[in-house]
Formats: structure tokens, sequence, C-alpha cells
């Protein structure tokens, strides 16, 4: 089966302001939710307990509620249902400190006479480790993309550097907007699911990036936009499709994952659209805005094989006992 | 045959490793004990409690003071010196000396006994308390120990594999698996929490009678203490608040029964120096109550009749024989010099880690299924030869996981099925460069070469950010996230061998079998090679 045959390249620089403006007013809505309606932080980053508690049958949810705003150390907590209509969790912001007892002992004695119910989970954070954990996550960020602009600056060229990194900000914006619209819980999985759209955003950029390299030095035109067409064009079969299955995959998990990894898999499904979209319409254009000239390159890239080729020589010449 | 060569056999060795290594993690069950190194399954996917939990540091200084003060009480009456007021006074040890003659004895008993300490001297009034290198040390010692106990403790308890760690400089990780009922837990979380703090002390006889309407304050203004009876809140006693000993000169304790009443007792043996000094005391103190206190509540108060020699107490209370085993536990592996608490905690439900696993296996076979059959509609023969990559790439995953001996958790399941989408994507890129070349009319060798020369730096330059990545994820997570993070970065690497290595050396294999006619078999493209020119 063959879907995508390289018949002529299309014109996406052509279109670049126009995707560019797309982008630009994705990134400021998601930055503007993020600061009015903010991040929904989960005990993992705020502290306090969860309580997931499952019942035989359906849970008789409103009954629950009532019990639970009765008590005036779980004043505050929420109830809500999750996943299935026969499992609840209860949320507070309290996080006890002693060992025995707790929540568990505290809720199965508050819920006696709801049913008959099993308490699967509970999950309690005390609020300096939610602070380490905060840290530690942006303490990761900042780690990840120092690392990797190192490294991609070593392997290609500071603007090829640059414009992954806007595109990287591009997809984690958009995606902890969607984060902020849909208040997902802010926990541990969705962090780790937000450095992995960091990963996959960058291996779809580094892609592209490697064509238009390769691009440069095979493509006669010395117009950066014409080359960067044709260089995309090349790749979209691939883009596509990995998109595609990467997708795909993920999509299963976040369908039969289970309610635990919900989050995780939809940060992800959002991840991989951006992180395929932005390679193309984001981090390319830059490149091409950045001024970057293909004959500059070309010069340099001549004179550097120039070089090496004249240490070769001198070094043969050296072997041979010639100089 | 076709031609071997070291890509593919390299290859047959991982896959074969790969599936010889993960045999004991496949296998495993909950009954069996299957041999060899395997994968542990985290706590969310075989349920279990899990605790970080923090030492309260500022009672094992209090208690260090108080220790202090007894051995003091001790050597001062060892010496045969009077005297007076000997109390403690927030963070040190205060008395005075009633004779001057006796300043010169108590100076040289200090320095050889408590040279460590800070002592202020003021006429006849001394205060002893600890400098700071000894209050870093007591601290220090206090996390070390309770982890030290807390492991003893568990590991005598007698479940599974427990681990207890020390993490970061002042917490520790407990981590129990297979706990199944709630009863359990809570015997566990009262084992760790119990301070198992004992003590000998005297019932201040001479104002025992009022008790009752004395005031802590007053209590404290002599030495005294009161404290509360164990199964009778409602008794009081008014104690000397310097014990006699403590549980530290303890050296075994055991559960069993009364002889006449049958009722469970905890007995305990005490070293030669606290045999010792309870011979001494009891001698004295005939007719007299002694209290054996237990983290601050009275179990017993017996009046003392004669001396007691040999250093074996016995304590009955009104407890059950399970009481009985884990008070014994405690006492045996020691008590915790500060009493410990919780800084998070997260308990899972056998049920429901089995739910997690259910959901996350059928998502992996779900998820890899369909790129298996997607890879083979899409790119025929190619893509089977991918797909053998895949499969030996997660035995390989497996294998390297079982190896280190990794623990397999809910995220670490997604790392892998991830892995599966990125390790599929190499393969997508190579397959579309052989594409490419044949379109140009490139021979069969030359487009399987210059196909893999031209992916290799593409795929090579996004699996190494992806793996900057992960590293650092690694270096920087907690819990959930390295084992995310562990995953992707052995499955990166996996597919490295696995999706290049592999499928070139399969390649050059095969290729004298590669019909030249059939690539609509082969690579799943409409066109057969060198009918149409290159362009």
């Amino acid at each position: 089966m063959e879907v995508f045959k390289y018949e002529k390249a299309i014109g996406f620089m052509a279109n670049a302001k126009k995707t560019a403006t797309v982008s630009a007013f994705l990134v400021i809505a998601s930055l503007v939710l993020l600061f009015t309606k903010g991040l929904n932080y989960g005990i993992d980053f705020a502290g306090g307990t969860i309580i997931q508690v499952k019942y035989e049958g359906v849970a008789p949810i409103e009954k629950v509620r009532s019990i639970v705003a009765q008590d005036a150390k779980y004043a505050g907590a929420t109830v809500t249902k999750f996943g299935t209509d026969s499992e609840i969790v209860i949320r507070t912001k309290e996080a006890s400190k002693s060992i025995s007892g707790g929540a568990k002992v505290e809720v199965q004695k508050m819920l006696k006479d709801t049913g008959t119910f099993e308490i699967r989970r509970v999950d309690l954070v005390g609020p300096a480790v939610g602070e380490e954990l905060k840290t530690k996550g942006l303490l990761s960020m900042f780690f990840s993309i120092l690392g990797i602009l190192i490294y991609l600056s070593f392997r290609f060229e500071w603007r090829f550097a640059v414009a992954s990194i806007v595109a990287l900000i591009h997809d984690v914006s958009i995606a902890m907007g969607m984060l902020a619209l849909f208040q997902v819980d802010i926990n541990l999985p969705i962090l780790a699911a937000i450095l992995t759209i960091l990963g996959y955003s960058l291996n779809d950029t580094v892609i592209v990036f490697d064509r238009i390299r390769e691009g440069i030095r095979t493509i006669k035109s010395p117009n950066m936009s014409e080359v960067i067409d044709e260089s995309v064009t090349h790749t979209l079969s691939r883009t596509t499709l990995t998109s595609l299955t990467t997708f795909f995959v993920v999509l299963t998990l976040f369908l039969f994952g289970g309610e635990i990894i919900h989050g995780f898999s939809f940060t992800l499904l959002v991840g991989v659209v951006v992180g395929t979209y932005s390679s193309i319409f984001v981090a390319s254009p830059i490149l091409m805005w950045l001024n970057f000239s293909v004959t500059e390159f070309r010069e340099k890239e001549a004179a550097a094989t120039k070089r090496q080729k004249e240490r070769e020589k001198q070094r043969a010449q050296f072997e041979q006992g010639t100089i | 045959m076709g031609n071997l060569n070291y890509r593919v056999v390299v290859f047959l060795f991982a896959f074969l490793f790969g599936v010889v290594f993960s045999i004991p993690s496949l296998t495993q069950s909950a009954d069996s004990n299957t041999t060899g190194k395997k994968i542990t399954l985290g706590l969310d996917l075989q349920g279990g409690l899990h605790m970080l939990l923090s030492v309260k540091t500022e009672v094992a200084l209090e208690s260090k003071i108080k220790s202090m003060g007894t051995s003091l009480k001790y050597n001062l009456e060892d010496a045969e010196i009077v005297y007076d007021a000997l109390k403690i006074d927030g963070n040190k040890v205060t008395f005075e000396l009633l004779d001057n003659d006796d300043v010169k004895d108590v100076d040289a008993m200090l320095a050889e006994s408590f040279g460590d300490s800070k002592v202020l001297k003021k006429g006849m009034t001394y205060a002893l308390s600890l400098t700071d290198k000894q209050a870093k040390e007591t601290e220090k010692a206090a996390i070390d120990q309770a982890v030290e106990t807390i492991r003893n403790r568990l590991n005598m308890f007698g479940l599974a594999e427990p681990t207890v760690a020390k993490q970061g400089s002042d917490r520790i990780l407990v981590e129990v698996p297979g706990i199944k009922t709630q009863k359990d837990e809570d015997r566990i979380k009262a084992l760790i929490a119990k301070a198992a703090h004992l003590q000998m002390m005297a019932v201040d006889e001479d104002r025992a009678n009022r008790v009752y309407s004395m005031s802590e304050e007053e209590a404290k203004s002599y030495g005294d203490i009161i404290l509360a009876d164990v199964a009778n809140k409602e008794i009081k006693y008014l104690l000397y608040s310097v014990p006699i000993l403590d549980g530290s000169m303890l050296t075994d304790a055991k559960m069993g029964y009364e002889e006449k009443t049958k009722r469970p007792m905890v007995t305990f043996s005490l070293n030669s120096q606290g045999a010792k000094i309870f011979g001494d005391f009891t001698e004295k103190s005939v007719g007299k109550r002694m209290a054996v206190v237990l983290d601050g509540e009275v179990y017993t108060a017996p009046n003392i009749v004669q001396r007691i020699g040999g250093g074996n107490v016995q304590i009955t209370g009104a407890f059950t024989p399970q009481e009985a085993t884990d008070i014994s536990i405690a006492l045996r592996s020691g008590a915790l010099l500060a009493p410990v608490q919780v800084e998070s905690q997260r308990s899972i439900g056998p049920s429901l880690g089995a739910d997690n696993i259910k959901a996350s296996i059928i998502a992996l076979v779900v998820g890899f299924l369909a790129v298996i059959v997607f890879m083979v509609l899409y790119y025929g023969a190619a893509g089977i030869i991918s797909n053998v990559a895949l499969v030996a790439n997660l035995f390989l995953i497996l294998a390297v996981m079982s190896m280190f001996e990794a623990t397999l958790t809910l995220p670490g399941m997604a790392g892998i099925i991830l892995t599966v989408g990125m390790a599929v994507d190499a393969n997508v890129i190579i397959n579309e460069r052989i594409r490419e070349l044949l379109h140009e009319g490139s021979s069969l060798t030359k487009a399987i070469e210059q196909g893999y020369n031209n992916a290799f730096t593409a795929i090579w330059d996004a699996n190494v950010t992806t793996l900057i990545a992960s590293v650092v994820l690694f270096a920087y997570g907690t819990g959930p996230i390295k084992g995310f993070a562990l995953t992707i970065s052995i499955g990166i690497l996996a597919s490295m061998l696995t999706a290049i290595l592999g499928t070139h050396g399969i390649y050059q294999w095969l290729l004298p079998k590669i019909d030249k006619k059939k690539l609509k078999f082969w690579f799943g493209i409409n066109k057969d090679a060198n009918a149409k020119g290159a362009k």
C-alpha cells in the first residue's frame, strides 16, 4: 500500500504566515487559560488525600456527599464519580501525619451505612512533599531543555536549536492550556506526559530538520523556502504514518488504559497532534525567518570539508615522510 | 541460505537473550516461586502500602537529654554523692550539690562520663546539655536507627519483601507489597508507628495519694510526671520523671502465656548492666511500687516484694495474643529514638492492582496488534521484518528490566507502550527511505544500503534527544516517574539495536531471495524496480 508518493513539493512555506497566526493565537489562548483558569493541581503537587471507593452496584454518590459534608474534618472535600458508576473518589486538602488510623479508617466508619464497598486506594501527600515535587518537576523540565539545546546546537546549528525550542514551547503551552481548559488533575503522571511531549515534539522536529539539512546539501535551489518545501514534502509520508501509529497507540491507552492513566494519555494525545503540526508549521518557518542562508551554510560546509581534506593530505604526506 | 552477516547474528543473539531472560518474569505468578532474576510488579500493579515517613528528630533530642538524666542519676548515686533538684529543664539536665566537698568528685565524674557534653557550672548548680555536634549526631542516629528498626520489625512480621530505605537526608521510604486485608494493613501501620519506648519508673509514694488532685505543672515541680493506665485511662500514677532504666538495656522480648491465668504476656530480659540496676533498685525499694511504662502508658505497677535479680521481667496487661506478639516484636527490634510521621502515603488494594494490570495489558495488546497489522498492510514483507524487530524489542526491554530486577509500575507499562510507537518510527523512516530510492530507480542493494545510510542520522538524532529527556527524568523523578523514564530509556536503546541493526541484517541476509519483480510483495510499492528509469 502506498498513500504518499512524492510528486512535487507542496507549498508549505507560502502559507507560513497564516499557520503562524493560528499557532500564535493558540499559544496566547493557552497562556490566557493558564493565567485565568489556572492548572488544577492534584494531590501529588498540592498535597491532600484521595480515597477511592468501589461499591457493589451503583455508588450512592449524593448520599456519600451529604455524609462527608457533615464531618468537620472533611469540610471542603469533593466527591466525584471515577470511571465507572460504581466507583467514587473523595478528595480533601487534609493530609494526616499520623500513621495509624487515618483517612481509610475514618472513611470506612463514615460510610458504613451506605452499602457494601471496598476502599481500593488511599493516596496521601503532605504539603512538604508536594512542594518538593513541584521544584523537581520544574528542574527536570529545565535540564531536559538545556541538554537538548546543547545537543542540537552541536549537531545542527544554533538557528535549528532555537527553532526547535520555539516549537517545543508552542507544544508544551498548548498541551498545558488544554489541561487548564479541561481542569485535568495535575499529578506526577501528567508531568511525565508533558516531558514525553517534550521528547516527542523534538523527535519529530529533529527528523524534519535532518531532512532539511540534507536538502540544503542536495537541493540546488539557494532559496530556503524552496528547500524547506521540498524536504518537508519528502518527510510527509513518514511524519503522517508515525504520528498516526503513535496517535493510535496512545488512543488505545486512553480508551483501555483505565481511569488512572486517563489524564496521562489525554495529555499525550494533545501532544502528538500539536507536536506533529509544529514541526512543519512552526519550527520550519522559524528557520526561514531567522534568515538562515543556504549559500552561507554551503560555503561554510565547503570550507570545512576543504580544511578536513587538507588536514588529511598533510597527514598522508607526514606519514609518507615527505614533510 | 542467504548470506549471514554480523548484523543478523548480533540480532539473533539479542533476540535469544531477550527471550531467555524474560522467561522468569513472564512465567511468575503470585503462588509459584520462579527462580532467576525477574521484574517485580510495582505497588500500583499488585497492591500494597507505600509510605514516605519523616522522623521527629526533636523528640530524639529530648529523650537523649532524658537518658543523660538517667545515667547522671545512676552515676551520682553510685558515687554516693548527695544531690538535690535533679530535673530535666527544656534541653538541659540540672541538679544541685548539697555538700561543697563533693564538687571535686562530681567534676571528675562529669569529665569522665559526660566529657562530650556541654557542662555549665554556677556555684553548686550544674547544667548539662548537648553540644551542636552531639545534637546533629543524635538526629542522624535517630533517622538511621528508625530505618533499621522499621526494617527489622517488618521482616519479623513476615510479609513478603518489604522495602525500607532512607530517602534523601531525612526521609524514610517504606513499601510493603502484597497486603491482603485491611486488618493486616492496620497492624503493619501500628507496628511501624509504635515507639516501643520502654521505661521502668519508680512511683513517688510520698505524694502518690494526691495524684488525682495534682496538676501536671505541680508534678513537674517535684520532678514527677503523671501517667495513665493503658487499659483504664481513669487510673493515674505519679512517677519520678527520671526513669530507673529504659529499653536500651533490653536484650530479648517474647510473647508467652501466664501459667495460672493463661493470659497473654510479654516477657523480656535485661543485659547485665540493666539487671544490676534493676536488682539494686528493687533491693532498695521493697514495699514501694515500680511501673512498667511503654510509650507513655503504664502497663503494670506491682509492689516490690523482694529484690529481683536475673533481669527477667514480665508484663501482663489487657492485651490480645496478637497485640502481645506485636509488642514483643517492637521491643525486640528496639525503640524508635523518635516517633515517625507520614509525609505521603499510597495504599492500593489488591483488586485495584489486578484491574490496573488488566487495563494496561489490554492497551498493550490492542496497540501492539494494531501496529503490527498496519505495518504488514502498508509495507508488505518489509512490515513483517519491522514487526520481528518490534517483538524482539519487547523481549529485550523485559529481559534488561529483569536483569536489573527493576520494578514495573503502571507508568512503566505506559512507557513500554509508548516505546512500541517510537520503535515503529525508526522502521517507518527506513522503509520510506528505501521506497524513495526504489522510486528513483536505484538497484535493490543500493536502495537498501543507501536507505539505511540516509535514515540513520535522523533516527540517531531523534533518539538521542529523547534519551536525554528520559535520562533527566530518571535523575530527577521519583517513584512512578522513574519507572516510566527507565522503560523508555531501555526501549530506545533496544530499538536502536533491533530496528536499525537488526532489520538491516535481515535485509542483507534475505537479499539474494528478494525478487526484483515483486516489489509490491516485498516493500508494498506499486512499482517494480528498473521498470521506469531514474527521474
